[in-house]
C-alpha cells in the first residue's frame, strides 16, 4: 500500500468534511485512476465531482498537478512521479480559473 | 403567532429568512453552502423541517442536500454512508442518469441543439425541487437537460420518470438561453397522481398517473418565434401557479403573454390584458384568494429588466385581464435587476405574504397582499429562488 498525499480546493473540502489534505492508501502502483478512486472509496461524497459518474472522464474545469506539472491530459493509468507515490509531494487537485 | 421561513438561493449560497407572523422584522441565516450555486430549496409540505436544497457547479457538478432540522444543519443523503472518517455527516447524492430501460417508450431519443440539430441528452443541474404532498421522502427534481426524477428515500437515490422524454415529442424539445430546464413541479392534492411540469423552451405537460405517462397540455399557446406559432411543443413555458382550491385553474408566464386554463392545462387563453407587457418569468397566485394573481413584468426577452428603471410587482383580482401596478416601497427608478421563474412565493399567513427576490441581490416581501413592499436584505448574491414556509 502507498499512501498519497491529495490537496483538494476549498468547495470540495467543505463537501467532504476534511482540510486543505487528506492521505489515501491505494494498493499497487500510484496512478491518477488509483488514487482517485482511492479518495472517492474514503469520501463518497466527491464521487461525480471530480470525475463524471458514469465515464469517469476528469470533469473539464478540474485539473490535475503534481511536482510543477500538468498532469490533466495524461491517461489515468498512467504512473504519478515518484516524490508523489513516496509521499513526498501531494496530488494537486485544482478548479481551475473559470467563471466569476 | 405563526411563524415565517424563507429560503433562499443563490449565485454563492443559501439563505434564511425568518420573522414571526408580523413579518417586520427578520433573521438572516447564511450563506450555506457558500460559493456554490443554489438553484433551489423547498420544504417538505409533510414536514417543514425536512428542506431539500439543489446545490451545483460549473467545477464540480450536482450535489442535492437535505436537512432534517429545519435549515440549521445539512447532510449529503446518498450513497448509504453518514459519516466521514473526520465524523463529519456526508454521502452521495449526485448521480441523475437518465433511463435507457426499453420498457419505458423512447427515453433515447434526442433532442434539439440551439444550432437545430439533434443532440443527446446530457445531465447537467437540478433546477427545481418539489417534495411529496404527504411524504417527507419522497421528492421529485426537475433537472437540465429536461426531465423528471424522483427519489422516495429522502434523496439517496433518484430514478427517472422517463415516460416524460419517452412521450415521443422530445426530439423537438429546444433549449432556451437558460439551458433545456424542467423547472416547474406542480402536484395537485385534489387528484392523486396528477402532476403539471414546464420546460423551457419545450412548453408544458401533464400526467394523470403519478408520472408513468404524460400529454402535452399547449393547445391556445402562440409563440410568434416558431414556424408554427401554435405548434405542440417549443413554447417557452417560464413559470406555472395553481391554488390548490382549485386545481383546474392555471396560470402561467411564458416567454410572451401571460395565459389562463380552466380546464387543468387541456386548453389556454391569453389574460395578459392592460400589462404594460406581457414578457416575465414569474407568476404566482394569492394564498387565500384564487383569483388573485401576480406576476413581475419585464421590458422584453432581450433587455430583461423593469420598464423604465422602475420594480413593479403587477395583481389581477379578476383572474387575469385587469391589472394593478403595486409600486409603495418598490424602487421606482433607475432599477435593472431581473426576476427569476422560481424566485416567487407566497406564504399561507392572514393577510397573504408575497415575497419575491432579484438578480441585484435583494428579497422583498410584503405582507399585506403585495399592497406594499419592504427589503428584507438588500446585497445578497444574484438570486435564483424564494420559496417560504408558513410555521406554526
Amino acid at each position: 500500500m502507498t499512501a498519497v498525499r491529495v490537496s483538494l480546493p476549498p468547495h470540495l473540502r467543505d463537501l467532504a468534511g476534511v482540510g486543505a489534505e487528506v492521505s489515501v492508501e491505494v494498493a499497487g502502483e500510484a496512478t491518477p485512476r488509483a488514487v482517485l478512486d482511492a479518495l472517492e472509496a474514503r469520501y463518497p461524497a466527491l464521487r461525480g465531482t471530480i470525475r463524471d459518474h458514469g465515464t469517469h472522464a476528469r470533469r473539464p474545469f478540474v485539473r490535475f498537478f503534481a511536482c510543477g506539472e500538468d498532469l490533466s491530459h495524461d491517461p489515468p493509468d498512467t504512473p504519478l512521479p515518484r516524490a508523489v507515490s513516496d509521499g513526498a509531494e501531494p496530488f494537486l487537485v485544482v478548479g481551475a480559473i473559470a467563471g466569476g | 403567532m405563526s411563524r415565517v421561513r424563507v429560503l433562499v438561493g443563490t449565485r454563492k449560497g443559501a439563505f434564511i429568512l425568518t420573522s414571526d407572523g408580523k413579518r417586520d422584522r427578520w433573521d438572516v441565516a447564511g450563506p450555506f453552502f457558500a460559493g456554490w450555486e443554489i438553484y433551489h430549496l423547498k420544504g417538505s409540505p409533510a414536514d417543514p423541517d425536512r428542506i431539500y436544497a439543489s446545490q451545483t457547479s460549473g467545477w464540480f457538478g450536482q450535489v442535492i442536500q437535505r436537512s432534517s432540522d429545519g435549515g440549521r444543519s445539512w447532510e449529503t443523503p446518498g450513497g448509504g454512508v453518514t459519516k466521514s472518517p473526520e465524523g463529519m455527516p456526508m454521502g452521495e447524492s449526485n448521480r441523475f442518469v437518465y433511463d435507457t430501460s426499453p420498457e419505458t417508450g423512447k427515453p433515447l431519443t434526442t433532442h434539439q441543439h440551439y444550432d437545430g440539430t439533434q443532440r443527446p441528452w446530457e445531465f447537467k443541474r437540478v433546477w427545481h425541487l418539489e417534495p411529496s404532498l404527504d411524504d417527507p421522502d419522497t421528492v421529485y427534481a426537475g433537472v437540465e437537460d429536461a426531465a423528471i426524477f424522483r427519489s422516495t428515500d429522502g434523496g439517496h437515490s433518484w430514478q427517472e420518470l422517463a415516460g416524460l422524454r419517452g412521450h415521443g415529442t422530445g426530439p423537438r424539445w429546444q433549449p432556451g438561453a437558460g439551458g433545456m430546464c424542467l423547472h416547474t413541479i406542480l402536484l395537485d392534492r385534489a387528484h392523486p397522481g396528477r402532476i403539471f411540469t414546464a420546460i423551457s423552451a419545450a412548453g408544458a405537460f401533464r400526467s394523470d398517473d403519478g408520472g408513468n405517462t404524460w400529454k402535452t397540455i399547449t393547445r391556445g399557446l402562440r409563440s410568434q418565434f416558431l414556424p408554427d406559432p401554435e405548434a405542440e411543443v417549443g413554447h417557452c413555458v417560464h413559470r406555472i401557479a395553481q391554488h390548490p382550491s382549485r386545481p383546474n385553474v392555471l396560470f402561467m408566464q411564458k416567454h410572451w403573454d401571460v395565459m389562463r386554463s380552466d380546464d387543468a392545462g387541456d386548453s389556454w387563453r391569453e389574460v395578459s390584458g392592460n400589462l404594460p407587457t406581457d414578457f416575465g418569468f414569474v407568476v404566482d397566485v394569492h394564498t387565500h384568494e384564487p383569483e388573485t394573481v401576480y406576476v413581475v413584468p419585464i421590458k422584453s426577452d432581450s433587455e430583461h429588466f423593469p420598464l423604465d428603471g422602475k420594480l413593479r410587482v403587477y395583481r389581477s383580482r379578476a383572474g387575469g385581464n385587469e391589472w394593478e401596478a403595486l409600486a409603495k416601497g418598490l424602487p421606482e427608478k433607475d432599477c435593472y435587476v431581473n426576476v427569476l421563474r422560481d424566485a416567487m412565493c407566497v406564504d399561507s399567513l392572514e393577510p397573504c405574504g408575497v415575497y419575491f427576490g432579484t438578480t441585484g441581490g435583494q428579497v422583498y416581501g410584503s405582507s399585506d397582499s403585495g399592497d406594499s413592499w419592504a427589503p428584507i436584505v438588500r446585497d445578497l448574491p444574484p438570486v435564483l429562488s424564494v420559496e417560504v414556509q408558513s410555521l406554526p
